[in-house]
């Protein structure tokens, strides 16, 4: 017995209206904005609830009858985008503002997802205090801008100044070229038994960290990067697929794993190494040099659970050196998180004044030093009573005037995990260079649906 | 149940045929067998399909099988105690949570986990079984979860062959080998049919499990056709791909339970 096609709609219509009740309805009342974020797995952890409280108490004062509604969403990043996304499907369950990884934005802008704010943006004066690599965080290939970025980070070498000092090496240290960081990890090597000489993170198992920490902070300190972005090309709109630069790259990649110089390869490919970086590998003094994030330290600071208050002792900043030390000498990417306002909010008008309660001066510092994030504001960083909180605040604060932004367009993701593949073929030893190039480029037409240019 | 369960089941088979994704497009259209297609020319899919035959072939038909079988057998003649002590652990390994098993056969199998410290004290190399041999680490720990179901229904089968039979056949010379061959494998035939379909299903289905202990990795050393459908739906965000893909992986099922269907309708 076949069931008939009206019944099936039918039963279709049901199934939908039962599931959708399940998420409740955000309830169209004009006095009250719903606020979704990300809340850290870690219970230790309450950095952003706490901001966000006393945000949510600061606006419902001046604004007396309005509410903050506070909707945090407990997940691990790849979870918490999959999950927001289902709720930015349904006007029934989108958020009034939502907290949007520039990794993803433009993705979501694409399916509809966000409204652009320069109406709004046109009329706040604050907005000229952000940086213009900021602004363009978030901008779409649309020209419009879907978010308002609330810091940044950027990406610099770790290094233990007592390994360093038992390899013979002089510190404070800072490498000129590839080799000259290659060079250090193999003096490590070779006079201190027992640590990793240096950690560059590879492969799927460390999903986006791989691909920007580890793979783009080589890539974008290739020759001509500077000038033209070795991933996208900005004039046709592809993708860029068998560059030499793309190459030069994995080489890197490649030798780090070959020599030895960095964690044992299953280590590197296990899903939990960054926490075991912060965690144990630098605070117990068994890795040498680590190229990573600016937001280190927060799992540092009093409270957190890793107290290390030692650390500006014991560890030094260097920043990451282009390949061969051409102009501008200095490499790092920059991401960090935007707020933004959903297409199917009830009430797009009071979140954006949410947003720039949020973003008054005295706020967003206070926000960028609570979670160890680099100010997107001028006024901001030439503060000092912001440039003096955190040891190291100063050294990350300064590179980004040479940072880079990923090509975030909607493609971006789907890259990124071809990267990550790439990168881990050469950390097995399971494909030589030019094999996992030749994948990558194979895998880049499906994932840029054929917008795909070759470049030598 | 029809009324909860068509809607979505109907849902789901259509979004299979159509490219909609969670994010990164304006809007989702059908595109027909596009993805099915796209997935015998994918090597990944491929690898998949490959690694979902070996696990299943290893750990279902052959070791929770043949293991839970011979188990049965060492039951029927073991004393009462020894016989409570036997089905009480491996039915604890049966009713564990997937996850915490999967947790507790990854500290088994890490590098600097009890199996290594075993060997260590053998004098044996010790190595990261997990990085190795990831695929052969996953299907040992679906044969430790799963053996109990097998265990249970020859345990039952075995219990139901009458005992004159057996001793008529010891009296007329048959040796173990022969009784086994010749009287207790046609007797539990249908049994033995019955428990190839539950197992094989169940454990094409197994996600958990190997999400814990290796998440299909290292590279996709041990990504199962159901790990594969979930990168693919939600961390590449191809809802309408995975749909395609767990709509093959039914295909594999039924395959399967065909096979095992004829098995059991022949007379041997």
């Amino acid at each position: 017995m076949r069931p008939t096609a009206p019944l099936l709609v039918a039963t279709a219509l049901l199934a939908a209206g039962t599931l959708t009740a399940c998420g409740g309805d955000s309830g169209s009342d004009s006095n009250t904005i719903k606020v979704s974020f990300k809340q850290s797995t870690d219970n230790q952890i309450k950095v952003m609830d706490t901001y966000l409280a006393a945000m949510k108490k600061q606006f419902e004062k001046a604004n007396p009858g309005k509410k903050v509604e506070l909707v945090p969403i407990k997940a691990p990043d790849s979870e918490y985008y999959t999950k927001l996304q289902q709720m930015l499907r349904s006007p029934k369950t989108a958020p009034d503002l939502v907290y949007e990884d520039t990794f993803l934005i433009n993705s979501d802008i694409t399916s509809g997802y966000l409204r652009p704010l320069d109406t709004y943006l046109d009329k706040w004066s604050d907005w000229d205090q952000f940086i213009d690599t900021a602004k363009t965080a978030a901008k779409a290939q649309d020209g419009k801008t879907y978010g308002v970025p609330d810091g940044t980070d950027t990406r610099g070498l770790w290094y233990d100044k007592a390994i360093l000092a038992t390899a013979g090496i002089a510190t404070p240290w800072q490498p000129k070229t590839w080799d000259e960081v290659l060079d250090a990890a193999r003096a490590i090597k070779k006079k201190v038994p027992g640590v990793t000489p240096l950690n560059v993170y590879s492969g799927k198992p460390n999903g986006e960290a791989a691909t920007m920490q580890g793979f783009e902070m080589l890539l974008y300190g290739t020759e001509g990067a500077d000038s033209a972005d070795p991933l996208y090309d900005k004039s046709s709109n592809k993708w860029i697929a068998g560059s030499k630069a793309f190459k030069d790259s994995l080489e890197f990649v490649e030798t780090v794993f070959k020599e030895k110089l960095g964690p044992d390869v299953s280590d590197a490919l296990d899903p939990n190494l960054a926490t075991s970086v912060r965690g144990e590998l630098l605070p117990e003094g068994k890795l040498g040099i680590n190229l990573d994030g600016s937001w280190l330290p927060q799992d540092w600071l009093k409270g957190s659970g890793h107290e290390w208050p030692e650390w500006s002792d014991k560890l030094g900043l260097a920043h990451m050196p282009t390949q061969h030390g051409q102009a501008p000498g200095k490499v790092s990417m920059s991401g960090g998180w935007t707020w933004a306002i959903p297409a199917k909010s009830a009430n797009p008008d009071l979140a954006f004044d949410f947003v720039k309660t949020m973003q008054t001066k005295a706020n967003a510092q206070r926000w960028y030093i609570a979670n160890s994030g680099i100010a997107v504001r001028k006024d901001v960083a030439a503060d000092p009573a912001y440039v003096k909180a955190q040891p190291g605040i100063k050294f990350f604060t300064d590179l980004v005037a040479s940072t880079h932004y990923r090509p975030a367009y909607p493609a971006y993701p789907k890259v990124s995990t071809a990267i990550q593949e790439a990168m881990e073929s050469v950390t097995t030893g399971d494909a030589s260079v030019d094999e996992a190039a030749s994948t990558y480029d194979e895998q880049l037409k499906t994932a840029a649906d054929g917008k795909v240019v070759s470049k030598p | 149940m029809v009324l909860f369960l068509a809607g979505p089941i109907a849902y789901c088979a259509y979004i299979a045929f159509t490219d909609l994704q969670l994010t990164g497009q304006a809007e989702s259209s059908f595109v027909g067998f596009d993805n099915f297609t796209a997935a015998f020319r994918d090597d990944a899919f491929l690898n998949a399909v490959r690694l979902t035959l070996v696990f299943t072939f290893l750990s279902s038909i052959v070791g929770q099988n043949t293991l839970g079988l011979a188990l049965a057998a060492l039951m029927q003649r073991a004393s009462k105690p020894v016989r409570t002590v036997t089905g009480a652990v491996v039915v604890t390994a049966w009713v564990l949570p997937e996850v915490v098993a999967g947790f507790l056969l990854y500290a088994f199998f890490r590098r600097e986990g009890t199996l290594n410290a075993i060997l260590d004290w053998l004098h044996l190399p010790s190595q990261n079984w997990l990085f190795t041999l990831p695929i052969l680490a996953v299907s040992f720990a679906n044969v430790w979860r799963g053996t109990a179901f097998s265990m249970l229904v020859y345990s039952a089968a075995l219990s139901e062959i009458p005992k004159e039979v057996t001793e008529s056949a010891e009296v007329d010379g048959a040796n173990s080998w022969q009784r086994l061959w010749h009287i207790t494998l046609p007797m539990i035939r249908r049994s033995i049919g019955t428990n190839l379909m539950l197992n094989t299903l169940q454990t094409l289905s197994v996600f958990g499990l190997i999400w814990v202990m290796t998440r299909g990795g290292p590279g996709n050393r041990s990504q199962t056709l159901p790990l594969f459908m979930y990168e693919q739906a939600f961390q590449k965000s191809m809802i309408g791909y995975g749909t395609a893909v767990a709509l093959l992986l039914l295909v594999v099922g039924s395959l399967f339970s065909l096979v095992y269907m004829r098995l059991l309708r022949t007379e041997a």
